[in-house]
């Protein structure tokens, strides 16, 4: 029994090294060399988003909480609560993705949402209970690109005051910004909080 | 078109691409594994690696060959995380820490990829890819071909031959599992999902404020993470991260990717045992356990009943916005029901129900429809239980596909099924009688509790997915659910292969007139109802602490 076990592992470690290289090696570069084609290389290397002067200024598919030099003229729409900022609203920490994975019944998570709702309703001038329950609630990664469009409707006055851009504009924006559900059914409407402050931003140095 | 009315669209897409595929797939399997001539680059990997591609083994052979085979994975897996820093493309990430590489490298080759570690901090592209990517591929095949080898127990007859694991592990690679990651991960590249070499790209962002968003090979890995039922993310947030999970499209292949090979093993049971009705019966019994759960968890997550999710006018903490709660839950009962573990949303923050049909999902020895290969086995051993429970009533020796159930049998099925119960309950029950146990925990009370009963039924059934609020990173918890993972894999499958060979060594016995017919819906009741007993017999009193008192709170 025990040389039979002694054979065996023998064989398995030379069938492991093997597929080491193929599966390990071969398959994860042959996939990676398709994703070099004009058209997928861009989603594969993080679907990146350029400002109007050409930094790297974020991602389409990833959302970070911008923060307002001065909080009392704010120009951005902001993203979810992120579970990793150090702030109850954000930014998030990028290299560490994860939820707050608090329980519904949990009182810190019940602190925490009043705190954000409060904040959320004086930022945008609001009563608290207008404030939508993605505002207010932590994403799963931390990093969600989007909002669900009343959030985004609620800031919508606010952008276009600190702005001065017309409000009728920044709804454009906003709808431009705005993506449906997926063959009609799947997934839930959103808009891209990245790709809608960067066109705000465009809008202004035009 | 209201939430509810998209969300049952998009149910029934997918239970219409699977249906597409049932008899295909299924019969394409079963073929892998019956046809006597090798692919030439078969032969050819034989050669070099030494095998007799052309004997059969017994099953103390065979056994030995996989667990030969998951222990130097174990060791290789290891070897790589402690020496990354000399290890190309590591940028500049140190060695992993003794105990996390042990959870780790024994978390990837049990298929159940549960992760104590941030990926996008601790692991580069080497160890993701030739360590972590290779278990994700053979940990699958490993599944398959036990399963296959206990499918030839009820073939055969009158033999101790179960099969050649060497040439069902390479077959289950090469002819199934690659190909079909390939396609996926191109699929998935065509949805947005990344797939880079790069560390991460540096973004200054409208606000002026710098970050880093990390970057890795995420498609190949994601393909196979999903197909193979393994579910370890190559970024902390798992599917949730948009980098793995892009959008709705995305959301829904990666399900679809997850149940694609458990269910259309029941055909490829089916059409080997030349009664594909026996196939139709066991889906049929998983296809109702996992619809139900799914009812149950939409429900909760619709009608919350936390002070928080009150207060926060729903069940959103932990879910993305381009998923909303149909998605998640769907995700959530396809990922626990199969063994794959992966998520993308955060089943901690689930309601008491939601997060309680989770837990229960994996708790009925994760059946519906289970992990590739370990789902088959483990409905076909509770069949088995099934079948001697009926001839318990009337009274007669029983049998199931024309092989006798006697004491060898029925004592290498009851073994299967006990393990998991036994580590689960000892391990939690272990874990909240120490004092340092309420430090770890993320909740108190009755959710507090479910983390930690949570944390030992993924482990032992080998899901991976967690309510990853409790801190796993001490040496208690990194040693005790290393070895739940363990036990709960590799005593399963030696009892499995045990009762095949003994399947085997039988001659077929005729049905008779008092025979049960395992072909007609009343042996689907009967299946469905041991799972659910056995369970509910066995968990009421810690679910009953947990997930149904937060319920009912």
């Amino acid at each position: 029994m025990l040389s039979t076990l002694r054979r065996q592992t023998g064989t398995g470690l030379r069938l492991l090294i093997v597929f080491t290289i193929v599966c390990g090696i071969v398959y994860p570069l042959a996939v990676w060399g398709v994703s070099r084609i004009p058209g997928l290389s861009g989603s594969a290397e993080g679907s990146v988003v350029t400002a109007a002067d050409g930094t790297v200024a974020g991602s389409s598919v990833i959302g970070v909480d911008p923060v307002p030099a001065n909080p009392a003229a704010d120009p951005y729409f902001h993203t979810r609560p992120a579970a990793s900022a150090q702030g109850v609203l954000g930014p998030a920490d990028t290299t560490t993705s994860g939820g707050s994975n608090k329980a519904a019944d949990s009182q810190d998570l019940l602190h925490e949402v009043e705190q954000r709702r409060a904040a959320i309703a004086q930022r945008e001038g609001v009563a608290p209970a207008a404030v939508p329950t993605d505002a207010v609630t932590a994403s799963g990664s931390g990093l969600d690109p989007d909002i669900s469009p009343a959030y985004a409707a609620l800031q919508v006055a606010r952008v276009a005051r600190v702005t001065g851009l017309p409000v009728a504009q920044v709804q454009g924006l906003v709808a431009q910004a705005t993506s449906g559900r997926a063959l009609g059914f799947l997934g839930e409407p959103a808009v891209d909080v990245t790709t809608l402050n960067l066109a705000v931003q465009g809008a202004l140095h035009r | 078109m209201s939430d509810t009315l998209a969300g049952l669209f998009q149910v029934a897409a997918l239970l219409v691409l699977l249906g597409v595929c049932y008899v295909p797939l299924g019969d394409y399997m079963a073929r892998v594994f019956t046809a006597e001539r090798h692919w030439r680059i078969e032969s050819m990997l034989y050669r070099l690696v030494r095998v007799d591609a052309s004997s059969g083994q017994r099953w103390p052979t065979y056994a030995a060959g996989v667990l030969g085979f998951s222990f130097v994975s174990c060791a290789l897996l290891y070897l790589l995380q402690r020496l990354q820093p000399v290890l190309p493309a590591s940028f500049g990430r140190g060695p992993v820490p003794p105990a996390t590489a042990f959870n780790t490298a024994v978390s990837f080759v049990t298929n159940t990829n549960w992760q104590s570690y941030v990926p996008e901090q601790t692991l580069g592209d080497t160890v993701q890819m030739a360590g972590l990517t290779v278990q994700n591929v053979l940990s699958a095949a490993v599944g398959l071909a036990v399963a296959v080898a206990l499918i030839r127990g009820f073939v055969r007859s009158g033999t101790d031959r179960l099969g050649n694991v060497w040439v069902d592990l390479t077959r289950g690679t090469v002819r199934i599992l690659l190909p079909l990651a390939f396609v996926a991960a191109v699929l998935l590249l065509v949805m947005g999902v990344t797939m880079s070499l790069h560390a991460g790209v540096d973004t200054t962002g409208v606000d002026g404020a710098a970050h880093t968003l990390p970057l890795a090979p995420t498609a190949s890995q994601e393909a196979i993470k999903q197909l193979g039922t393994n579910g370890g993310g190559i970024f902390n947030a798992n599917s949730a991260h948009p980098f793995e999970n892009p959008n709705a499209v995305s959301n829904l292949f990666q399900i679809f990717l997850m149940l694609l090979i458990p269910v259309c093993l029941t055909r490829t049971f089916g059409t080997m045992v030349r009664n594909p009705r026996q196939g139709t019966v066991l889906v049929s019994v998983m296809g109702v356990l996992w619809a139900g759960l799914l009812a149950v968890a939409w429900y909760a997550e619709m009608h919350p009943n936390g002070p928080a999710a009150l207060a926060a006018g729903g069940a959103l903490e932990g879910k993305e916005v381009r998923f909303g709660i149909p998605s998640s839950v769907l995700f959530g009962i396809s990922t626990t029901g199969t063994s794959t573990g992966a998520v993308n949303s955060m089943h901690d923050s689930f309601t008491g129900g939601a997060g309680g049909a989770t837990l229960l999902n994996m708790l009925l020895g994760e059946v519906a429809p289970g992990g590739v290969g370990t789902g088959l086995y483990g409905i076909l051993v509770l069949a088995v239980i099934a079948v001697f429970l009926a001839g318990l009533m009337v009274g007669r020796t029983p049998e199931y596909l024309g092989k006798k159930l006697g004491r060898r049998e029925v004592t290498a099925a009851a073994v299967s099924i006990l393990v998991m119960p036994t580590i689960v309950l000892i391990g939690a029950g272990l874990a909240i009688a120490l004092p340092g146990t309420a430090g770890a925990l993320n909740n108190g009370g009755a959710h507090g509790f479910s983390e930690v009963l949570y944390a030992y039924a993924s482990t032992a059934n080998n899901n991976g997915s967690a309510f990853a609020g409790i801190t796993v990173t001490g040496n208690f918890f990194q040693s005790t659910l290393g070895v739940a993972m363990l036990l709960g894999r590799f005593v399963p499958i030696l009892a499995v292969l045990a009762l095949a060979g003994s399947l085997a060594a039988q001659r077929r016995v005729e049905p008779g007139a008092g025979t049960l017919p395992t072909d007609k819906p009343q042996f689907a009741v009967l299946v469905g109802g041991t799972v659910v007993l056995v369970a509910a017999l066995t968990f009421f009193p810690a679910l009953a602490l947990g997930p149904i008192a937060e319920a009912l709170a």
